[in-house]
């Protein structure tokens, strides 16, 4: 009888954890809806996803989100653009060349990346590679789109490397041997056959990888110079919406329309990343398939 | 050397180069934080409180901050991380609830983190009253780390053969008694090697406690867990963005401090997985 | 010698992967203390048979059944798995050992079924290795890792292992599969004098294993039970074309 009781109150306890899963993701997004409607009781929508000018504490104040979503946008197209060819090719060397030795080692410092903590990053950017960027394009100020977009392609890269390893390394060798049998050369398997044959997997990396970036907070806020403006070039300071949150939230007074209106930023980016999830994840059931 | 050969060889050394291209920012960033950091390691350093407006001292109660915040955060994520984990292995048909926690752990994990630290301000701090502090930073960072959690203890779940399930309840043993016995004691190498980068990535979180738990200067102890702690991520963040003058040793002392905190528990987790798998005898 | 009381009986049993019939209306009464060997060729549903009696098929999640088993005139739905599993033992095709020592991979049933004296779990370790005919060569190591005996003396372990829990039924998947010659008598002269004692259901693919060993045959084929007779009678004077042939080794 004691048997039973443990077993009921240890399953009950394995399903409650499933569900607590659940709710919390449900919960997230909740809080933020709940939080973001606040703001557009008082605020059109309209104004808030159109507009184009954020001004929190002017009078009346603006919370137009089109500055910070391009400035979104531009360190996250600059950031893919440079890392997603690097990634791949690193994870082409890294699945396909480098001999058994060269690839744990390769691999332990990929991890290395991943684990160092974007804090130091933010720092190193501010720094070194700011005061780089700086007098590379003679700038006033080497806190800028351009220095962001080195660093978080930087941490972007083992996300996309190690996924597409994945991917390269599930291709059937059969495949291979197929294309040297018909007398390609291995460079002629690779390119032809077992990259396209991983695409997918790719595709999964590149969608996860634009997710990574996009939420990275601490980084962008460190080196990009935080001027909520719609940015024309990647020279210029910029903000994204996640150092908008990170930056005003303290500032904002709570229960104010500017403390609703990061919430509703909170929840842009939720849907944001929701969806490039959702995305990665049918690009990776279709490789496993 | 015909054509194609001589295309391969290029092809190679462009991937090789572009692969140092990767490998070498890496290497030359551990030796900048280390070689600038260095001077400033001492005993004193890592046992003292901040003093003379952080422009002194040491950085004992953000280090002391952090290292609570990871014990509060395994608190709860791995019990919750493995229960969850178990469910999805051991108990899961395939049916809506199955599906709808696959898809909760794929979105978990992609949630920036800044958003969990909305979400954990919102709920924890506000609406629970918990107020800034070591249980609201807890369990926000908790939350964050349950997907690496959940992914490689299922992994490690998957790795023990069906066969030793099949003997346990082939001899009448409940599906629990089981799993107690015949699974997790199987799993648990890669169970800890998860849940230890796991932890190690919460450590070096900053966005998910800059307002759920992280105090810009307190230079003493918490009292319980209701009360705020300074953190090393958010240190660094302070005194190289906020606070002027601050000597760049003292910057790279505390870098250098965060990142040797995080290998070293890469380290112990890379050991953990080598001697119990030196121990299996499957 | 075999006593014709059904201890299990199978009425109408269906078994199905998905939409894949396996088994089709098998009528099956197993006798107490018999040793009833099953044959037949390859994917015959010898195996869905023997573990649609302790219900290890439900493990697979596609699996489904219809029809009635009844244990010990009971209707075996009515027990619980824990149960019913204890009181129908099984032994694998290939040796199963849990990679712990010997004596706890024969404690381990008597443990999960709440067994805490020592005294009581040392006396039943040693009881179910020597009705395994393992005790002789194991007596001086049981604290060593299970995993280190040959194939044979795993496969009489994994018997010792079922016999602590004090199972009624003993089923055997093919046990003798993965051994040599030697090792199988080992195992075959066990169940030999386990048939006191013990029901036995022996699938196999080996028809002079069910031969040797077996007091009824039940012949399946293609998910039918063709025939079911004294082994005696089988062998010598199959009343199915089929049976003959697959003794005659014209297929399978």
């Amino acid at each position: 009888m004691n048997r039973k009781w443990t077993e009921t109150v240890i399953e009950a306890a394995i399903r409650l954890s499933g569900f607590l899963l659940i709710a919390f993701v449900f919960l997230i997004f909740l809080f933020l809806l709940k939080d973001s409607l606040s703001l557009f009781r008082v605020y059109p929508f309209f104004d808030f996803i159109a507009g184009t000018k954020w001004l929190p504490i002017s009078e009346p104040p603006s919370f137009g989100i089109v500055p910070l979503v391009m400035g979104s946008f531009m360190v996250t197209a600059g950031a893919i653009a440079i890392c997603v060819p690097i990634g791949v090719a690193a994870a082409l060397y890294i699945a396909e060349i480098a001999p058994g030795f060269l690839k744990t080692i390769l691999k332990s410092l990929i991890e290395v990346l991943a684990s160092i903590p974007s804090v130091v990053l933010g720092f190193i950017g501010i720094v070194w590679l700011g005061p780089f960027v700086k007098n590379l394009f003679h700038l006033r100020t080497g806190m800028c789109g351009l220095t962001g977009v080195f660093l978080l392609a930087f941490m972007a890269l083992p996300t996309i490397i190690t996924i597409s390893e994945d991917a390269l390394a599930s291709v059937p060798r059969m495949y291979k041997e197929a294309a040297y049998g018909l007398g390609a050369t291995k460079w002629q398997a690779l390119w032809r056959i077992v990259l396209p044959a991983a695409s997918s997997g790719i595709m999964a990396a590149i969608m996860l990888g634009i997710g990574r970036v996009i939420g990275e907070t601490m980084v962008v806020m460190m080196v990009t110079g935080n001027a909520p403006v719609i940015p024309t070039s990647l020279l210029q300071p910029l903000r994204t919406l996640t150092a908008t949150i990170a930056g005003e939230m303290g500032e904002a007074v709570s229960g104010s329309d500017h403390y609703y209106a990061l919430f509703a930023v909170g929840l842009v980016l939720f849907i944001i990343t929701f969806i490039l999830n959702f995305t990665a994840e049918r690009f990776l059931r279709r490789t496993r398939r | 050397m015909n054509g194609a050969k001589l295309r391969e060889k290029i092809a190679f050394t462009v991937l090789g180069f572009v692969t140092l291209l990767v490998i070498l920012p890496i290497l030359l960033i551990l030796y900048y934080v280390i070689s600038r950091g260095w001077g400033a390691m001492s005993w004193e350093f890592l046992t003292q409180n901040p003093r003379n407006g952080m422009k002194e001292g040491g950085i004992f109660p953000a280090l002391v901050g952090t290292i609570l915040l990871v014990i509060g955060t395994m608190a709860f994520s791995l019990p919750l991380g493995i229960l969850s984990a178990i469910y999805l292995v051991e108990y899961a048909r395939d049916n809506l609830f199955t599906r709808m926690i696959k898809l909760s752990v794929v979105n978990l994990s992609g949630i920036p983190s800044i958003v969990y630290g909305l979400f954990g301000f919102t709920v924890f701090v506000v609406f629970l009253h918990f107020g800034a502090s070591i249980l609201a930073g807890s369990l926000t960072l908790a939350i964050m780390s349950l997907p690496v959690i959940i992914t490689s203890t299922k992994e490690a779940l998957e790795a023990v053969p069906m066969s030793y399930r099949e003997i346990s309840l082939s001899l009448g043993a409940t599906r629990w008694q089981t799993i107690r016995y015949c699974v997790l004691p199987y799993a648990i190498p890669g169970i800890l090697t998860g849940t230890v980068l796991s932890l190690s990535r919460a450590a070096g979180e900053t966005a998910p406690i800059l307002f759920t738990v992280a105090a810009f200067y307190l230079p003493h102890l918490p009292r319980s867990v209701f009360d705020q702690v300074m953190a090393l991520p958010y240190h660094l963040y302070v005194i190289s963005t906020q606070v002027p003058n601050v000597p760049e040793k003292f910057s790279f002392g505390t870098g250098l401090v965060l990142i040797a905190l995080v290998c070293l528990m890469n380290v112990v987790s890379i050991v953990l997985r080598a001697h119990f798998r030196k121990k299996k005898q499957w | 010698m075999v006593e014709q009381d059904a201890i299990i009986k199978t009425l109408d049993l269906n078994c199905f992967y998905d939409e894949l019939q396996v088994l089709r209306n098998i009528n099956l009464e197993i006798y107490r203390n018999e040793i009833l060997g099953i044959i037949g060729p390859a994917n015959s549903g010898k195996t869905t048979f023997l573990r649609a009696l302790n219900r290890l098929n439900s493990l697979n999640i596609n699996y489904r059944q219809q029809g009635v088993i009844r244990f010990e005139g009971q209707d075996a739905t009515q027990i619980p798995d824990s149960v019913l599993r204890r009181k129908i033992g099984i032994i694998f095709a290939m040796p199963q050992v849990l990679p712990i020592t010997i004596y706890e991979n024969v404690a381990y049933g008597p443990r999960v079924h709440g067994v805490k004296d020592g005294q009581r779990i040392d006396a039943l370790v040693m009881e179910s290795l020597q009705k395994a005919y393992l005790w002789d060569e194991v007596k001086d190591r049981l604290q060593t890792s299970a995993t280190k005996l040959s194939g044979g003396q795993q496969q009489r372990l994994c018997i010792a292992r079922t016999l602590a829990v004090e199972p009624d039924v003993i089923l055997y998947d093919e046990p003798c599969s993965g051994l040599d010659p030697i090792s199988t008598a080992r195992v075959e002269d066990a169940m030999q004098q386990l048939s006191q004692q013990y029901t036995q259901i022996l699938v196999t693919n080996n028809t002079k294993q069910a031969a040797r060993v077996s007091h009824r045959t039940a012949f399946f084929l293609m998910g039918e039970l063709v025939e079911v007779d004294n082994t005696q009678v089988l062998y010598t004077n199959p009343s199915d074309k089929r049976t003959d042939d697959y003794l005659t080794g014209k297929f399978g």
